[in-house]
C-alpha cells in the first residue's frame, strides 16, 4: 500500500525517538549518530525492527543530519543507502502484519539562512536535493522533514523535495513553549506556505511533550486542509544520576496522543525519549478509534515568516506605496540601487497600519527581476507584514516566488488565456494567493455582469489547475469617474455580485477612480466606505493617507468590527496630531535656523526634518546644508573626537542630520546634489555584522559623499568591480572576526592590483593598525569620525 | 562522569544600564539617551529567551593539551586558564534571533537604536553566562575559573566546531555556527569554565 492510500485508510504510525535510543546504545555527545548506519548497523536495525514490532506502519531512517555540508557526497550516499537498506532488513525481520513503510528522514542543515545566518537560500535547496536524491534512488516511501525551526528552511526542504523526486512528502516543525518557531512562525503560518507548495501531511515535532503542544495543535487542526501530523517528546528531559531522562510516561503520552487523534490528528509518532514500549502504547489505546476525516477549510490566507493574514474577518489595507509609477525619488532610487528607500517605505506603511504590501519595482531600465528579488530579500529582514508580489513579469515574480518567506499574494492574473497559463502553474508549484482582475482580451467589460462572466471564467481555469477557489481574489477594477459617470457603481456592483453568488473575496485598487478629479482623497475615501459596505475584503491604498485610514477606521467602528471602538479611538490620537503639525508657525527663518542646529546636537530625528521643510520656504537648500547641518555636525564632531560626546550621540546626531538632508534632497532637482566622492563600502566575505558599517556610511552621507553600500559578506570580486565602474577613489572595508581579516586581505591586494586609483580604509573589531598595514591597507580608521576626516583629507 | 548535555532555560536576568552604556560606547547617561534606552529595552523585551545547554567533563592536562575525555585541544592559554581544575564545563548560551532581526531593522534606517539594542544584546547575553555559572556553581559546589572562548589568546576560533559537535547546539538551543565561526543569533557565546574544588 502507498502512503498516500495508508493515509486514507486510518490512522498512520510513525515511530518514536532515534537520538536518545542510539545513546543508550553508547553514542557519546559529539560522534556522528548517521555514520552508525555503517559502523553499528545490527545496532540500528534492532531500533527500527523494536518500532516496527510495536506497531509503526512508517519508521524514519537514521538520517537526521545527512547532507553535504556535514559529508562528502560519496560518503553521503554509502551513509543514506545504508541507513535505508538498515531500516529495510527491520522491515523484513519484523513479525508485525500491518503495512510498513520507510521514510527518508530529513532534519535541518544547522545553519541558518540569509539574512539572519550566512547560508543562501538556493544553496539550502542544493543541499537539501543531495539527500533527498539519494532517498529515492536508494529506495525510501516517502520523505519525512523534520524538527525545522525556521520557515524559510522548510520552505527550502520542501522546495527541494518536490522539486527533485516524485516521493510523498510531509513536515513537520519543532514549536518552541511560546508556540512558535525559533524564527517566530505561528502555526497558521506554517499552514499557509506548507499546504499550499503541496506537501501531503504537515504537523509539530520534537522540543515539547505531547500536553504543551496542545495550543499548536488546535491550531493546525483549525487551518490544515491536509493531514496533520504529530510526534512529540517524551515531555522534558531531566538529569538523575548523570542519566537523561523525560518526564512523561508512556500512559500519559499515550493519553495525550488518544485524545488528539479524536481531534482530528492523522498521523501519529513520537521524538525525544519516546522508545517502541510509547508506541506500543499509543497503537494499543487508539487503533480502535475511528480518525476523524480531514475536511477541506475555507479560509483565504497568506503569510509571512511570522503570522497569517486573513481575509473575510476585517478589510485588509494593501500598501500601495512601493510602486515607482508617477514618483520621481523612487525612480531614481531604484536605478541607483538604493534599497534603503523602499525599506523606508515598507517599515512607514507598516506603522501607518498597512497588513500587507505591494512590492512592484518595474522600470523599463532596471532588470526588474533582480531588483524584485532584492526588495523581497530586504523588506523580509525588515517587516513581518506579508507581501504582494506586483509584476507583469512572470519570469520576474517566478523568482520572487521563489524566494518568498511564507505564502505570498500574488498581483495579478486576468481572463486573458496568456495571463492564465502563465501565473496558474507559478502559484501551484510556489503556493500564494492570486489577486484575479475582471478583464480579459477585449478589455474591462463595462457592465458588472460582463465582469462577473470574466470572474467564472479564472475560476474554472483556476480548478483546471488545481488551484482552490479560496485562493482567488477578484479585484473588479475602478476605472476613473471623471471618464464614465457610471464606473464606479458597475465596479461596485460586480464586487456584491462576485462576493454574493460565487462567494469570493474581493480587492480593489481604490484610488484610480477618481484620476483627473481635484481634492481625489475626497472621493477615494468616499468611494473606499462605499466598497466596505460592498463587502470590499482588501484595499490597494496609501496608508499615508489619513482620509483613507479614517474612513478605515470609522467604518470597522460602525459595522461592529472594532470592539468598543478601542482602535478607533487609539487612531484618532494620531488624526490630531497630524493636525497640529501643518498648523502654520509664525517664526522668522533665523530662529528656525538656530533651532535646526539645536535639533541636530540634540539628536531630535523628527523635529529637525519638520524645521528644514519650514526653513526651505524661504532660504535656498546649500544654504541650509552649508549653513546650519554642516556647522551643527561639526560641533558634535568635536565634541566626540574630545571625548565630551559619545557614540550614541554621535549617532543620533547623524540621524537627525540625515532626516534634515532628506527633506531637502526631496526639494531638489535631481542633478542638483552636490555630492562630494564616491565612497564605496561593504563589509567582506564570511562577516555578517554590519551595525559599525552602517555607521560609517550615515557619517559619511552627512558629510555630502556618495556612498555605495554594497551590504556584508561581499566577495572580493564584487567589491573591486564595482570600484572599478564607478571610479571610486575611496573604498571602506569592514572586518568584525580573526577568521574574516583573510578576506580583508584579498580584498584589499584586489582592489590594489585591479584598481590603484582607489585608496582602502579598513576597520572594524579585530583591526590594529599594524594589521591594516601588513594587509597594505591606505588607512585603518579606528571609528567613523575618523573616516570621515581622512576621506575629506584625501579628495 | 555525567557525559549528559544539559539544556536549561532561564527567567530574565536583571538588566544593568551601566553595563548597556559601556557597550555602547558611552561613559555615563546623558539627556535623551536613558530614555531611548528604555525605549529600545521594552522593545527587546518580548523577542528575548535565555536558554543555555552545557556539559561537564573529566579534565586532564598534560602540558598545553586539555584533553576533556571526548575531544583534546592544544592550547597554552586554555590549558594556563583551566590549570588546576580536574573537571570542566563546555557551554553554550544564547538569547534568540529576535534581537537580530530588530537590529538589521534599526540598522539601515536607525542607527542609534540599532546600536543600543546591540549593546543590550551584549549585555543580556553576559548576564545569561553570569546566571548559568551561579547556577551551575550551586549545583556542583565547585568554584568555577572565569569563561574562557574559543579565540581568546593561543586558543584556535575553529575550537568552535568540536563545540557545537559536542553539544548539538543547533538542535539543543537553535544556535548555528556558519562558514566563518560566527554564531548565529549573534549574541549567542559559548566557552570553557574550569570546576575548582573549594578550598
Amino acid at each position: 500500500m502507498s502512503f498516500k492510500e495508508l493515509l486514507n485508510n486510518g490512522t498512520v504510525y510513525f515511530d518514536g525517538g532515534m537520538g536518545t535510543l542510539l545513546q543508550k546504545r553508547g553514542l557519546l555527545p559529539g560522534e556522528c549518530p548517521e555514520r552508525w548506519n555503517i559502523t553499528h548497523k545490527n545496532d540500528v536495525i534492532a531500533i527500527h525492527k523494536a518500532y516496527y514490532d510495536a506497531g509503526s506502519n512508517v519508521v524514519t531512517t537514521n538520517t537526521f543530519g545527512a547532507n553535504i555540508l556535514k559529508f562528502s557526497q560519496n560518503e553521503l550516499s554509502q551513509i543514506i543507502k545504508a541507513a535505508i537498506e538498515n531500516a529495510d532488513t527491520a522491515r523484513k525481520q519484523s513479525e508485525n502484519k500491518g503495512e510498513k513503510l520507510i521514510a527518508l528522514d530529513i532534519g535541518p542543515t544547522g545553519r541558518l539562512l540569509k539574512p539572519l545566518g550566512d547560508l543562501d537560500f538556493e544553496k539550502a535547496v542544493e543541499i537539501f536535493k543531495a539527500t533527498a536524491v539519494l532517498g529515492e534512488k536508494y529506495g525510501a516511501d516517502l520523505i519525512v522533514i523534520e524538527t525545522m525551526n525556521d520557515s524559510y528552511e522548510t520552505k527550502a526542504a520542501l522546495l527541494a523535495v518536490k522539486e527533485s523526486t516524485d516521493l510523498p512528502v510531509v513536515v513537520t516543525n519543532a514549536y518552541g513553549e511560546d508556540g512558535k518557531l525559533m524564527t517566530g512562525a505561528s502555526p497558521a503560518a506554517m499552514v499557509a506556505l506548507i499546504e499550499s507548495m503541496g506537501a501531503d501531511a504537515l504537523g509539530a515535532n520534537c522540543s515539547l511533550g505531547p500536553k504543551q503542544l496542545k495550543g499548536v495543535v488546535n491550531e493546525l487542526l483549525k487551518y490544515s486542509s491536509i493531514p496533520v501530523m504529530l510526534q512529540p517528546n517524551a515531555g522534558l528531559p531531566v538529569i538523575k544520576n548523570g542519566q537523561t531522562l523525560f518526564d512523561v510516561t508512556k500512559d500519559e503520552f499515550a493519553g495525550a496522543m488518544k485524545e488528539y487523534i479524536s481531534l482530528g490528528v492523522r498521523i501519529a509518532g513520537g521524538c525525544c525519549g519516546t522508545t517502541p514500549e510509547y508506541i506500543k502504547e499509543v497503537v494499543d489505546k487508539t487503533a480502535q478509534i475511528k480518525p476523524k476525516k480531514t475536511e477541506k477549510k475555507n479560509y483565504t490566507f497568506i503569510s509571512s515568516y511570522t503570522h497569517a493574514v486573513f481575509f473575510g474577518d476585517k478589510p485588509l489595507l494593501i500598501g500601495e506605496r512601493i510602486n515607482p509609477t508617477g514618483k520621481k525619488l523612487f525612480k531614481e532610487a531604484l536605478k541607483n540601487n538604493d534599497i534603503n528607500y523602499i525599506l523606508n517605505e515598507g517599515v512607514n506603511q507598516q506603522e501607518k497600519g498597512a497588513h500587507i504590501l505591494d512590492v512592484n519595482v518595474g522600470l523599463p531600465e532596471i532588470d526588474e527581476k533582480e531588483m524584485l528579488c532584492s526588495a523581497v530579500t530586504a523588506l523580509q529582514a525588515v517587516t513581518n507584514l506579508p507581501l504582494q508580489l506586483d509584476s507583469s513579469d512572470p519570469a520576474a515574480l517566478e523568482a520572487a516566488l521563489r524566494l518568498y518567506n511564507g505564502k505570498p499574494l500574488i498581483n495579478s492574473v486576468n481572463g486573458k488565456k496568456e495571463s492564465m497559463e502563465a501565473i496558474f502553474p507559478l502559484a501551484k508549484k510556489y503556493g500564494g494567493a492570486i489577486i484575479a482582475l475582471t478583464l480579459d482580451e477585449k478589455g474591462i467589460p463595462e457592465t458588472a455582469e460582463g465582469r462577473v462572466d470574466i470572474a467564472k471564467r479564472i475560476l474554472k481555469t483556476a480548478e483546471e489547475y488545481g488551484i482552490d477557489k479560496r485562493d482567488i481574489i477578484f479585484d473588479t477594477l475602478a476605472l476613473t469617474i471623471s471618464a464614465d459617470k457610471n464606473a464606479a457603481l458597475a465596479t461596485l456592483e460586480a464586487l456584491s455580485v462576485i462576493k454574493s453568488t460565487l462567494g469570493c473575496h474581493t480587492s480593489l485598487g481604490v484610488s484610480n477612480v477618481s484620476f483627473g478629479l481635484p481634492c481625489r482623497e475626497v472621493i477615494n475615501s468616499t468611494f473606499f466606505a462605499l466598497a466596505l459596505q460592498k463587502g470590499l475584503s482588501a484595499a490597494i491604498m496609501n496608508p499615508y493617507s489619513w482620509e483613507m485610514m479614517k474612513t478605515y477606521y470609522a467604518f470597522n467602528a460602525l459595522c461592529g468590527k472594532d470592539e468598543n471602538c478601542e482602535s478607533y479611538i487609539e487612531a484618532a490620537k494620531a488624526f490630531t496630531e497630524a493636525a497640529l503639525v501643518t498648523e502654520n508657525r509664525e517664526k522668522t527663518a533665523e530662529e528656525f535656523a538656530s533651532e535646526l542646529q539645536k535639533a541636530i546636537i540634540k539628536g531630535f530625528k523628527d523635529k529637525a526634518g519638520l524645521i528644514t521643510a519650514e526653513l526651505l520656504k524661504t532660504e535656498a537648500p546649500l544654504e541650509v546644508v552649508n549653513g546650519e547641518i554642516i556647522p551643527a555636525l561639526n560641533t558634535v564632531g568635536k565634541d566626540y573626537e574630545n571625548k565630551k560626546a559619545y557614540l550614541p550621540q554621535l549617532l543620533m546626531s547623524a540621524e537627525a542630520a540625515q532626516s534634515a538632508f532628506n527633506v531637502i534632497k526631496s526639494n531638489m532637482e535631481t542633478d542638483d546634489k552636490n555630492e562630494k566622492a564616491t565612497f564605496v563600502i561593504a563589509t567582506v566575505k564570511g562577516d555578517i555584522h554590519d551595525i559599525g558599517k552602517n555607521i560609517v556610511k550615515l557619517l559619511l552621507s552627512n558629510y555630502g559623499f556618495k556612498v555605495i553600500d554594497l551590504g556584508k559578506d561581499v566577495d572580493p570580486y564584487i567589491i573591486v568591480n564595482k570600484v572599478i565602474e564607478t571610479k571610486a577613489p575611496l573604498l571602506g572595508l569592514s572586518a568584525l572576526m580573526t577568521t574574516t581579516v583573510p578576506a580583508m586581505e584579498e580584498t584589499v591586494a584586489l582592489v590594489k592590483a585591479k584598481a590603484p586609483f582607489c585608496r582602502v580604509i579598513v576597520g572594524g573589531a579585530v583591526l590594529t593598525k599594524e594589521y591594516a598595514d601588513k594587509m597594505g591597507a591606505h588607512k585603518y580608521a579606528k571609528d567613523a569620525m575618523e573616516t570621515v576626516r581622512y576621506a575629506e583629507s584625501v579628495i | 562522569m555525567m557525559n549528559t548535555v544539559v539544556v536549561k532555560t532561564f527567567s530574565q536576568p536583571q538588566f544593568s544600564n551601566s553595563e548597556i552604556l559601556r557597550y555602547a560606547g558611552a561613559k555615563a547617561p546623558y539627556g535623551e539617551i536613558s530614555a531611548l534606552i528604555e525605549q529600545c529595552k521594552e522593545e527587546a523585551e518580548g523577542l528575548l529567551s535565555y536558554k543555555a545547554c552545557y556539559i561537564i567533563l573529566d579534565l586532564n592536562i598534560t602540558g598545553s593539551v586539555c584533553d576533556f575525555t571526548l575531544f583534546k585541544v592544544a592550547s597554552k592559554s586554555l590549558a594556563s586558564a583551566l590549570s588546576g581544575c580536574k573537571k570542566a564545563v563546555i557551554f553554550a548560551a544564547s538569547i534568540g534571533i529576535g534581537l537580530d532581526r530588530l537590529i538589521l531593522k534599526y540598522s539601515n534606517m536607525a542607527q542609534t537604536r540599532a546600536l543600543l539594542l546591540d549593546a543590550i544584546g551584549n549585555e543580556r547575553v553576559e548576564a545569561l553566562c553570569n546566571t548559568l555559572c551561579a547556577e551551575i556553581e550551586k549545583e556542583t559546589r565547585f568554584t568555577l575559573t572565569k569563561r574562557f572562548s574559543a579565540g581568546y589568546g593561543d586558543l584556535p576560533v575553529d575550537t568552535q566546531r568540536d563545540i557545537f559537535a559536542l553539544l548539538d547546539c543547533p538542535r539543543k538551543i537553535g544556535v548555528t555556527l556558519n562558514n566563518s565561526l560566527l554564531m548565529s543569533p549573534s549574541k549567542s557565546v559559548t566557552a570553557f569554565v574550569g570546576l575548582k574544588e573549594k578550598e
